[in-house]
């Protein structure tokens, strides 16, 4: 690319991480991977009604390790992209635009998301499993 | 002449704003808070059930308050989604009838997991 020393628009290639990219990024992809995630909803709530054999195969599902993971990546996905979109939300209302609040936020919700994934697992892991 | 700075080609070809971007920004926003009560609830009602059984867990869901809560979820949950993906194809695919294909499916997708959702629950909460 020719150097005009003009400034540039965002580009993977050029531009290095920053906590800005790393929260835009992350949002979307948590949001489709809960968007498949919902299938999981629907296949929960069709086999609950469908009778105590379906639920139970459904519930065999979830707790084989296969299942295990799919679930603590999706609550992971769930917890983030729940704190990421009130970061958002704020940001709509036009809170936290300067660029260290920016980033503290951006890593409040990463870190933030990680903490919720341990404790909503810590509880379910407690009780026996699944 | 209009006072548009559009040509009147341009306007024939339909080219230019579809007028609706602030109406799908209104109902993401609107549809994300509404989860950020609805997402909390279901969480916590998983989390209650994870281990109980099936009769437990059916009883549960039969409840008035908990079965139109889990109706209000799924469908607000399918509709975000769709609002979300839309934007996602939109900004990625850049293949015409691939980007129209899609969003096609999307929308009858989540059109037909929120009605699943909604006529289990309802199939739970009034007997089967």
């Amino acid at each position: 690319m020719a150097s005009t020393g003009r400034p540039l628009s965002p580009h993977l290639g050029i531009y290095r991480w920053q906590a800005q990219m790393v929260s835009s990024i992350l949002h979307r992809a948590t949001g489709i991977a809960l968007a498949a995630g919902s299938l999981l909803v629907v296949a929960g709530l069709l086999t609950l009604a469908a009778g105590p054999a379906p639920f139970a195969a459904f519930g065999a599902f979830c707790a084989s390790p296969p299942g295990r993971l799919l679930l603590l990546g999706w609550t992971w996905a769930l917890a983030y992209h729940l704190l990421n979109g009130v970061r958002h939300l704020l940001q709509d209302a036009g809170l936290g635009h300067a660029v260290t609040a920016f980033v503290r936020n951006s890593w409040l919700a990463v870190i933030g998301s990680l903490l919720l994934t341990v404790l909503v697992w810590a509880w379910v892991l407690s009780g026996g499993g699944a | 002449m209009s006072d548009s700075m559009r040509t009147p080609l341009a306007r024939v070809r339909g080219l230019g704003s579809a007028q609706s971007g602030a109406g799908h920004w209104w109902r993401q926003r609107l549809t994300a808070l509404a989860l950020l009560v609805l997402g909390p609830w279901f969480v916590v009602l998983t989390l209650g059930l994870s281990h109980a059984g099936y009769a437990e867990a059916h009883a549960t869901l039969a409840q008035p308050l908990d079965a139109l809560l889990m109706i209000a979820f799924t469908a607000v949950m399918f509709w975000h989604a769709q609002l979300g993906l839309q934007v996602v194809v939109e900004d990625y695919v850049h293949t015409r009838w691939f980007a129209l294909t899609l969003q096609i499916v999307i929308k009858f997708l989540a059109v037909l997991g929120a009605l699943a959702c909604a006529l289990a629950v309802l199939r739970i909460a009034l007997g089967s």
